[in-house]
């Protein structure tokens, strides 16, 4: 038994110790928002959250992450995610939408640490993060736009 | 100006609008054969859409949304006609019915030139469209989603806005004419109805007349709302062909030939079925619609069936493509371009007496690689097989051909299978096949009464193809004195996309389909040469190929808007002026030229950003899927030979833009897909083996290298054309234009290497 916390819950699972953590997330039935992209950690599009930082999940053993808080899509609740999703919405940001959640998860990672990123910031944060949408122009406004959000809480949305 | 005559003019009352396939009549596409399916009292007004008593209005949308905005956009056009209150407006799948059939891709496919009118071309396009509309098919793709929907959406929202205006009207004993419509409510004077009060009571006053509204009506069409999909796609909600599926289902995963035509030899599943967890192996034929031989394993998850996979010893028989190189194929290709005896799809003026009179002659030679889809999301599909019925979950760009595939494999009528449409995590022409789709029936035929999902690898993905095909030309050019084009030829020889296609649909109409697409953008380019000859020679190799975003035109626009740089070059005459002398028939495309220009400033001293670096401006200039766009791309290449693409100025007209911001969208799109290609992209295949495994080494596009983009929209009133695949043809030669314009020399092959770049000149 694998013990964990898996977006606020506490869980233990039966898997063997090298299950990938993306496909444990998967099992739980409703938790389909990360994504199995590349299964070699070169995408993004399974990036979860482990003790608050981002991790590429298809190639993280289940037992790695034994005793440690484990987030997804799902589980975001704080405001600087809040204003990442805001942002996304707003700016038209997904196409297929498939990578996306991988994306959220990794600016939401970068917001929390770095309040204000510079493009460079952005790039290094999210640059393992593929998109074949294209949507990498709309990322880049996108996670400005969210540190423009929080830096003024009480604006209004931004405005298409 | 000359219109495309398949849009016959429908003029609406403001007349500045022409509307679409007037050919075929509003209500041939109004009402399906049978009831749309309904849930919680919903209503159906006709086969477009749905009113809810809670005031919700479902707009039934026959396009899959693999990312280009078209649930968005078909809402729209059918809101914004029906007066619908927007914030109550949601979309679902169509059902699988011929008033859906993709009428615009079909007509759009014949091989005719879009500036020629004639009564001969309005007769055979008619007929086509009918022929579409009766034996065609559900598909997405070619960009002919809004020109495809924008009649029968427009009228299907104004046949229902009329039935909801009688309706009340007759309630209050008016006139329908005394009542105005306004955010979902049927208003008189201080008198209200809501839809949802009203949507059974319209269901009796179905009107036969009813009236569309001018451009200048427009309200909804022409902004740009935020996609009703951007939410759920930002939270992970959205539910992909991945996410679909009875929560107990079992997974698959499957062993797939290692080289081209590889059959299974032998195979001992013993290890495979001693893994617990592993519940059976299932041998696959292949064979229809595409579909590989093969074995699969079945277990309670992914991993494990992977697992079982692994422990398979499978030995392979060799097949028609074990010895294939793509280096040699290449080769082989060029020699026919330059052998020059394919067949002959356009020979206007007189070649051999331009050439007599040529004062400079220009001849290049051009390449571009096999290449991969690649979409985000790798091929899945859930089948479940129980008492004579088969339920599937996928997200498919032909639902019907995913119906039909599946009852082919389990014996079963198209009636007792049901699809449910998911959307897709990318398309880009993949999901225009169903042979993952038949497998997964393979599979789920042995396992009966239990739901099994089969996922591919993404090594599985990049290595099975179908791929976009490798192709070579040779252009040459007769120029006069001044340097202007006399005569310009074009051969070429490669696979051709849509007989791949056709392959894999198993369809007799796409069997038929007026095969274009191997020299479309060169027999239909916008410019007036005095003479032209197109040759293209289709090759058969056992290579699986099929459509990849934009199809022909994500080569033929290299090599086109290459080679006018070139001949350009000659007299070192600039590129812009020099095409828009070509254009005197084309005002679209001088305009998109103009626009992007000035946007661009094309004239004014481009510099470096570091020291010892060298800059540049390209341009490159397309007509295709009824769009003109021309784009300019700024480079530079830094002392040590390091490409980066700084900037790229769009300017598009896509005629009327039906929301702007998800045009914009798509530009990007397409710019940043052919960009990927241009710089990356290349799938190569030795002993039959595909060289390249996963996205480290089939390397798409990254957030740093990633250009500015800017869009600019031509105002137009001109009938919606496509959007989803114009970007991609462009942006690679006006790259190459550029690298030539900073003096990196000219790259005539894909993707971009600067140190094989060809000093000219």
């Amino acid at each position: 038994m694998i013990a964990l916390t898996l977006n606020g819950a506490a869980v233990e699972l039966d898997l063997p110790d090298d299950f990938p953590l993306l496909w444990a997330i998967r099992r739980q039935g409703t938790l389909t928002g990360t994504k199995f992209g590349c299964g070699i950690a070169v995408c993004g599009a399974c990036t979860v959250h482990v003790d608050g930082a981002p991790v590429r999940s298809c190639s993280t053993p289940i037992a790695s992450v034994a005793g440690k808080s484990v987030t997804t899509i799902e589980g975001l609740s704080d405001p600087v995610a809040a204003a990442v999703q805001a942002a996304w919405t707003s700016l038209n940001v997904a196409q297929c939408g498939y990578c996306q959640s991988g994306q959220v998860m990794a600016a939401t990672a970068l917001l929390r640490s770095n309040a204000s990123p510079t493009d460079d910031d952005i790039t290094a944060a999210l640059d393992g993060h593929l998109c074949r949408c294209g949507a990498y122009p709309r990322i880049r406004a996108a996670v400005h736009d969210a540190a423009r959000r929080l830096a003024t809480p009480a604006s209004t949305p931004t405005a298409r | 100006m000359k219109r495309r005559t398949f849009l016959l003019t429908g003029l609406t009352a403001g007349g500045a609008l022409v509307l679409g396939w007037a050919t075929l009549g509003p209500r041939q596409r109004l009402r399906g054969s049978r009831p749309l399916p309904t849930t919680g009292g919903e209503v159906p007004i006709n086969g477009w859409v749905k009113i809810a008593p809670d005031e919700t209005v479902t707009v039934i949308v026959p396009k899959s949304e693999m990312g280009q905005g078209i649930h968005t956009a078909c809402a729209m056009i059918l809101a914004e006609e029906l007066d619908a209150d927007w914030s109550r407006v949601r979309v679902e799948h169509a059902p699988i019915d011929k008033i859906y059939n993709n009428i615009a891709a079909v007509v759009d496919a014949l091989p005719m030139n879009p500036d020629s009118d004639g009564m001969l071309k309005q007769m055979v396009r008619t007929s086509v469209a009918n022929y579409a509309r009766e034996m065609g098919f559900m598909f997405t793709g070619g960009s002919s989603s809004v020109t495809d929907t924008w009649e029968p959406m427009r009228n299907a929202g104004a046949m229902a806005r009329a039935a909801l205006r009688a309706a009340a009207a007759a309630q209050w004993n008016v006139l329908p004419e005394a009542c105005r419509v306004e955010d979902g409510v049927v208003i008189l004077n201080d008198r209200r109805l809501t839809f949802g009060a009203l949507a059974t009571a319209a269901r009796d006053h179905l009107p036969d007349r009813w009236s569309l509204k001018t451009p200048q009506q427009f309200s909804l069409i022409g902004t740009s709302p935020v996609r009703l999909d951007a939410a759920d796609k930002s939270n992970g909600k959205a539910v992909f062909g991945f996410d679909a599926g009875p929560a107990d289902r079992l997974y698959a995963a499957v062993a797939l030939p290692p080289s081209l035509g590889a059959t299974v030899a032998r195979v001992d599943d013993a290890k495979a079925k001693a893994i617990p967890g592993v519940i059976a192996v299932v041998p696959l034929a292949g064979g229809r619609y595409g579909s590989r031989p093969g074995v699969a394993v079945v277990a309670k998850d992914w991993p494990t069936a992977r697992q079982g996979v692994d422990a398979l010893a499978t030995q392979w028989a060799e097949g028609d493509g074990g010895e294939f190189s793509s280096r040699e194929a290449a080769m082989d290709l060029e020699a026919r371009a330059v052998r020059n005896d394919g067949k002959i799809w356009r020979d206007d003026g007189d070649v051999v007496e331009a050439y007599r009179r040529a004062v400079y002659s220009v001849e290049a030679a051009y390449g571009v690689p096999y290449l991969a889809h690649a979409p985000m999301e790798p091929e899945n599909c859930t089948v479940l097989v129980r008492d004579g019925a088969a339920e599937v979950w996928t997200g498919t760009q032909v639902p019907g051909v995913v119906r039909r595939a599946v009852a082919d494999l389990c014996d079963l009528d198209e009636d007792d299978v049901t699809l449910h449409q998911q959307v897709l995590g990318g398309g880009f022409g993949r999901r225009q096949i169903v042979d993952y789709v038949v497998s997964a029936a393979e599979i789920a035929k042995a396992v009966p009464g239990r739901a099994v999902q089969l996922l591919w690898t993404r090594e599985q993905d990049i290595q099975q193809g179908p791929f976009r095909p490798l192709n070579r030309a040779r252009l040459t050019a007769a120029l006069d004195g001044d340097g202007r084009i006399t005569a310009l030829t074009s051969a070429s020889a490669g696979q051709s996309m849509v007989q791949g296609w056709s392959r894999y649909l198993e369809d007799r109409i796409a069997q038929n389909f007026p095969e274009k697409t191997t020299v479309e953008g060169l027999i239909d380019q916008p410019y007036t040469f005095p003479a032209i000859r197109v040759v293209h020679d289709r090759v058969d190799l056992p290579v699986p190929v099929h459509n990849w975003r934009a199809v022909g035109h994500s080569y033929t626009g290299f090599y086109l808007e290459s080679f006018i740089d070139e001949c350009a070059a000659v007299k070192q005459l600039d590129p812009i002026t020099y095409r828009l002398a070509m254009l005197a028939s084309s005002p679209r495309a001088r305009a998109v030229l103009s626009l992007a220009a000035e946007k661009a400033g094309w004239n004014a001293p481009i510099a470096p950003a570091s020291p010892g670096a060298r800059a540049g401006r390209g341009v490159a200039l397309r007509r295709c899927f009824n769009a003109y766009e021309a784009q300019i791309a700024e480079v530079e290449i830094s002392a040590d030979r390091q490409l980066r693409v700084r900037r790229v100025v769009s300017a598009i007209d896509c005629g009327y833009a039906v929301n702007p911001d998800g045009v914009k969208q798509q530009m990007e799109s397409g710019i940043l897909f052919g960009l990927s290609a241009a710089l990356h992209g290349e799938i190569t295949i030795e002993k039959g083996r595909v060289a390249q495994s996963n996205l480290h080494d089939y390397r798409p596009l990254r957030l740093s290298e990633t250009p500015v983009i800017e869009t600019h929209i031509v105002v137009s009133d001109e009938p919606p054309g496509g959007v989803g695949e114009v970007g991609v043809a462009a942006i690679a030669p006006a790259v190459t234009n550029a690298i030539f314009a900073a003096g990196g020399g000219r790259i005539r092959n894909l993707p971009i290497r600067l140190e094989k770049a060809e000093v000219v000149r």
